[in-house]
């Protein structure tokens, strides 16, 4: 039994972060149970809540280089963990904003070099796909429905670097339509936890939204055309009446929200039954990690999805599933444990799709409302 | 002010036409062209570009997502001699970031589809052409009907003339 402790950067988007986290390997090389976060430092998220990490992004490469330096800082320093103890540096090198990538790539570039240590490039959402491992130590094969301002995907996990995307949106990410219904109705950003909290007093039944594709098959998502339909039933009213009350903007917010958790808990039943399939059987547990996991009507749905098959529903704590280090970190020792660390220099790319088998979406960019 | 004058104005009655309008566009474009898609929330400005990325895309036999770039500010799609950015710059704060995106040298070498222009303030390329989109049920609360207001210089007049 050894332990791996690795250092982890991600700047690939709003946040700047830096974590250690520490995995344990059993002496057949297996990594066992949960990891150790020892330190995990975030700057820049200004509401942990939101699904959308804040609304207003870090473009700035040389802010990110800043924040970063005193990120990994901190993180050492709060993980009482020296440089020189550390296994490996893990970064960020996908998908994502190019201006903060390059500075994450060139910050761990630099440490690793200094240091005389491994440098793992992880991807993004392979980080966010094996949190559950590092929260809750899962084991493989499982379901992640990955649900955020950024992403929304189904992908059936059954290794470090084994990654079927199973489906996904082919438009708008959930967390960013409920951003956009927010806007719609006046709600502050991010959106999700407004609508959220609208919706506690709102009718989901006073309105008809449309449930977009779930009446073709497969996994696919799209969220556009709801945020449309909720137009138009916002201009519906206030043509009608002259404005909203109170009441009807709980009414939308709770037709949107019911609509949309409709469409995440129908498809993921879906994808369940797909990853069967494919795994020769029940996949042992549903994964679910995102800003917008945190929505209650949406947990509730996929609590009793999992409840009806006798598999485990795992919901990693919401700091670990908006953008932070640790996953990356996590992500990084896990490929070290596998000797999956490829020797070559490491190369930022921006667009970087988890899993290059699966044919791409063909988009038909359907709209919602008559989908 | 840039020299910017109303070349035509359309009725789009539906989503296929809507579709068959970006797609009609789409190979006109070329390096160094950048297309303003103005409009509210709802309007169809990504579904214009994705049509329009679609189009491209296809014409080189080949078919991948076009997610939206709400999130990440910007998609980059490479179409082999030339590349694509579809931007979305709701979320911008300040013109000068757009800098920061590269997106300066991106309107000289790229075709860029921007989604919400009017954050790029006085950074906005003069020689642009605008699209602008509004939703217009008509007598007959056709939701899916669109009036399409195409905008730029006398020389887009000319290549859109020519070229259609």
């Amino acid at each position: 039994m050894d332990k791996l402790t690795v250092l982890g950067l991600e700047s690939s988007c709003d946040d700047t972060a830096a974590a250690v986290v520490e995995l344990t390997r059993a002496a057949d090389g297996q990594v066992t149970g949960p990891g150790r976060v020892l330190a995990s430092v975030v700057h820049g998220q200004t509401d942990l809540h939101a699904a959308f990490g804040g609304v207003v992004p870090e473009l700035a490469a040389r802010a990110h280089a800043e924040k970063l330096d005193l990120a990994v800082e901190q993180a050492l320093s709060q993980a009482e963990v020296p440089l020189s103890a550390v296994d490996a540096i893990a970064v960020t090198s996908g998908p994502g904003l190019i201006g903060g990538v390059m500075s994450g790539v060139m910050c761990a570039r630099g440490l690793a070099a200094g240091a005389g240590l491994p440098l793992i490039g992880v991807n993004h959402l392979a980080g966010h796909a094996l949190t559950p491992r590092m929260t809750d130590g899962l084991e493989f094969p499982y379901l992640m429905l990955l649900v955020s301002g950024g992403h929304c995907q189904f992908l059936l996990v059954r290794g470090v670097d084994s990654f079927t995307r199973l489906g996904g949106t082919i438009d708008d990410a959930p967390g960013e339509a409920f951003d956009k219904c927010a806007r719609l109705l006046g709600l502050e950003q991010p959106g999700g936890p407004a609508v959220e909290r609208e919706a506690r007093a709102g009718d989901p039944t006073a309105h008809r939204l449309p449930r977009p594709l779930l009446d073709r098959p497969g996994c696919d998502m799209s969220f556009s055309g709801l945020k449309t339909a909720l137009l138009r039933a916002r201009d519906g009213i206030v043509a009608q009446k002259g404005g909203l009350s109170v009441q009807d903007r709980a009414d939308l917010c709770a037709a949107f929200q019911a609509a949309a958790s409709d469409v995440l808990i129908e498809k993921t039943r879906r994808a369940l039954d797909v990853a069967a399939g494919a795994c020769g059987g029940q996949v042992p547990a549903l994964a679910v990690a995102g800003g917008v996991a945190a929505n209650t009507a949406l947990r509730k749905g996929l609590q009793s999805l999992a409840d009806a098959r006798g598999i485990a529903l795992v919901a990693p704590p919401l700091r670990y599933c908006t953008d932070n280090a640790a996953m990356i970190a996590w992500a990084g020792a896990e490929r070290l444990a596998a000797d999956l660390v490829e020797p070559q220099d490491l190369v930022p790319r921006p667009r970087w799709p988890l899993d290059r088998t699966s044919p791409s979406l063909l988009g038909s960019g359907k709209k919602g409302a008559k989908a | 002010m840039p020299d910017r004058r109303i070349i035509k104005e359309i009725t789009l009655g539906s989503e296929a036409a809507t579709l068959a309008f970006a797609t009609a566009l789409a190979p006109m474009l070329r390096a160094g062209d950048t297309l303003l898609l103005e409009g509210p929330v709802g309007a169809g400005k990504s579904f214009f570009a994705r049509s329009v990325i679609q189009a491209r895309l296809a014409a080189l036999g080949r078919s991948e997502d076009v997610p939206s770039p709400t999130f990440t500010l910007v998609q980059v799609y490479d179409l082999d001699d030339v590349e694509l950015w579809h931007c979305d710059l709701y979320r911008l704060t300040d013109p000068a970031e757009a800098y920061e995106l590269g997106l300066d040298e991106a309107f000289d070498q790229a075709i860029c589809l921007v989604e919400w222009p009017g954050r790029l303030g006085g950074l906005q390329p003069e020689g642009a052409l605008r699209l602008d989109l509004r939703a217009d049920a008509g007598e007959d609360g056709n939701p899916d009907r669109r009036i399409a207001t195409l905008s730029g210089s006398a020389e887009w007049a000319r290549r859109l003339e020519t070229e259609e």
